[in-house]
Parts: C-alpha cells; structure tokens; sequence
C-alpha cells in the first residue's frame, strides 16, 4: 500500500501488563470492600471500578492514539450524557426531604 | 472521467474490502468505529437508565440493600469478573492477530472467548439457581428474613426493599448476561468466517467492531460487581 496505514495497536506484553493491571485492582477492590472506610467504601469502589474503565476504554477498545480524533469526542459526551442523568436525577431525589 | 475511474481500479486492485465511497482504507475503518462508538453510546445510557434507578433506591433503603447484597456470593462475583477481564485480553489479542494476518492464532483467541463467554453465563446461572432455592427471585414466592448488621446491632428491614433490591439484580445482570449471550453468538459466526479466511491485515472492522461491544460488556460489569455484591461487607 502507498499510504501508512496507522497502527494503534501495542505489544502482546502490553496488553497483558493491562489486564493483569485489571485483575489486581478487581483484588483490590474485593479487600477494600471488606475494610470499614465508613463512608469511603462505595467511593474507593467507584474509583477502582472507574479506573478499569478508563484502562479498557483507552488501550483495549484504542480511544488512547486512535487517528479519528471524532471518536475521542463521542465516547466522552457518552459519559457526559450520562453523568447529566445521574447528577440531575440525584439533585432531585436527594433535595426532596429539605422541605 | 477516466482518470477517476483509474483510481477507483487502482483502490479495487489493492483492497477488494475497500467500498467505493471511501477514500482509503483508513477512511473507511474510522467511520465503521464511529459508527460501533454511536451504538456503544445508546447502549451506555440504556444501562445508564438502570443505573440510575439502582442508585435512587439503594439511596432510600441502604440497608435493605446492603442486607440483600450480602447474599450474593462474592466468590462467584469475582471469579465471573476476572473471567470478563481475561475474555478481553483474549479479544484485544485477537484484533491484534487479525491486525497481523495470522489467521489461526486469531481462530485460537476466538474461540477461547466464546469459551470465556460460556464460563462466565455457566456461573452465573448457578448463582440464578441459588436465588430460585433462597426463594430470593421477585415475586409472589419471594422471602427475606435477613437483616442489617449496623456494627453488631441486628436491624430487621422490610422485605418489599429488598425484593426491590432483588429486582434491580435481576434486571441488570439478566440484561448483561443477554448482553454477553449475544456477544458469544457474535464471537461464534466471526470464529467460522475467520477460520474460512475473510479476514485480513486490511480489512477486519468485524473483528475490530465486535471487540469493542465485549469491551463495553466488560465495562459494564465491572460497574455491576462492586454496586450489586460490595456493599458494606465490612460489617
């Protein structure tokens, strides 16, 4: 082929530096379920659950380098739809006991 | 216009995948993954819905829900999670194969996901099973007689909040694993078309786009494991 194709794929070792990555932060979070953080349980839990996202999102599914910038902009206002529907769903069902 | 027409030739010549209202072949791979990214979205705020519907719920009855989620077995939960995480090293290791034209080894990491795949749906269905005899499935046979550990002091909850727990399990996690059923049936025809060479280093969006909607599977999971089986285990 006269054009370079571009290659957004990484080494065999690399992904699986990745996944074991995952499974270590799934044993981490199983432990810290089991520690008394009083409030800061379901946080860390959703830290560590966010955290394996961003790792599959960016190196499994190769947002992270991936030539099409578009499809950078789209995974990212997926999220922010989503975060528009949680916050403000929560504004209301958490403000409902302030009368 | 038979410069155009050359080109056209040209393109046809070196990729027979390449459709003609692409430019290059780069061209055409962007938009198919835009194209899989835009359903991935939809398919973000679908389980966002449910999401959003288990955290109103476990908001107003915490400990109900943390009563209920306790009765998940956390040994099946993680395996099924690490089951996930290993079926998507196998499938970002495939697209990496098909990326590099070995058409075995990517039938190998194939079939290894599907195999994933079942194990995965395998474990969940003895968790079902265990639901059914603890009579722990929403319904007219439904029983919850346990309750809330607050630092030693037994708190009794009401059983209609943790059947609404029960109900946001089942409907979450039986839409994921109809998710993952789908996923296998899609693995399984792409392992036959691979094993019958249509894939190459130049044209595999299949492949490509099919990892994708594991990966979204995956994430979604890694969502539902700590939400529905990690709540206030400390106590």
């Amino acid at each position: 082929m006269s054009e370079h194709e571009e290659h957004t794929s990484h080494s065999q070792a690399f992904y699986l530096a990745i996944g074991i990555g995952l499974l270590v932060l799934t044993a981490t979070t199983v432990g810290a379920a089991f520690v008394n953080l009083g409030p800061f349980n379901p946080i860390i839990a959703l830290l560590i659950a966010t955290i394996k996202a961003t790792l599959v999102v960016l190196f499994f599914m190769h947002v992270k380098g991936a030539s099409e910038k578009l499809t950078g902009a789209v995974v990212v206002s997926g999220f922010f739809f989503l975060a528009i529907l949680l916050s403000l769903s929560l504004a209301d069902y958490l403000t409902r006991s302030w009368r | 216009m038979p410069d155009s027409q050359a080109i056209v030739m040209e393109h046809e010549a070196h990729n027979p995948a390449l459709l003609h209202h692409f430019a290059d072949a780069q061209q055409q791979k962007n938009a198919a993954s835009l194209g899989m990214w835009l359903f991935l979205v939809t398919e973000i705020m679908f389980f966002g819905g449910m999401f959003c519907a288990y955290l109103v719920y476990r908001l107003a009855h915490f400990n109900a829900f943390a009563a209920a989620s306790q009765q998940l077995s956390i040994g099946m939960g993680a395996f099924n999670t690490a089951v996930l995480i290993v079926s998507s090293i196998t499938v970002v290791l495939a697209v990496k194969a098909a990326e590099a034209g070995k058409r075995k080894v990517l039938v190998g990491y194939l079939i290894i996901t599907v195999l994933l795949g079942m194990t995965f749906l395998v474990v969940k269905g003895f968790e079902y099973r265990e639901k059914f005899e603890k009579h722990h499935v929403p319904g007219s046979t439904f029983k919850f007689t346990d309750t809330f550990d607050d630092n030693g002091k037994q708190i009794p909850v009401n059983p209609k909040e943790a059947e609404l727990f029960f109900s946001l399990y089942f409907a979450m996690t039986g839409m994921h694993a109809l998710h993952m059923i789908i996923g296998c049936g899609l693995f399984g025809v792409l392992t036959v078309f691979a094993w019958k060479g249509h894939y190459s280093p130049g044209y595999f969006t299949p492949i490509e786009n099919a990892g994708l909607y594991w990966h979204l599977v995956d994430i979604i999971w890694i969502y539902l494991f700590p939400l529905l089986y990690l709540i206030s285990r400390h106590s």
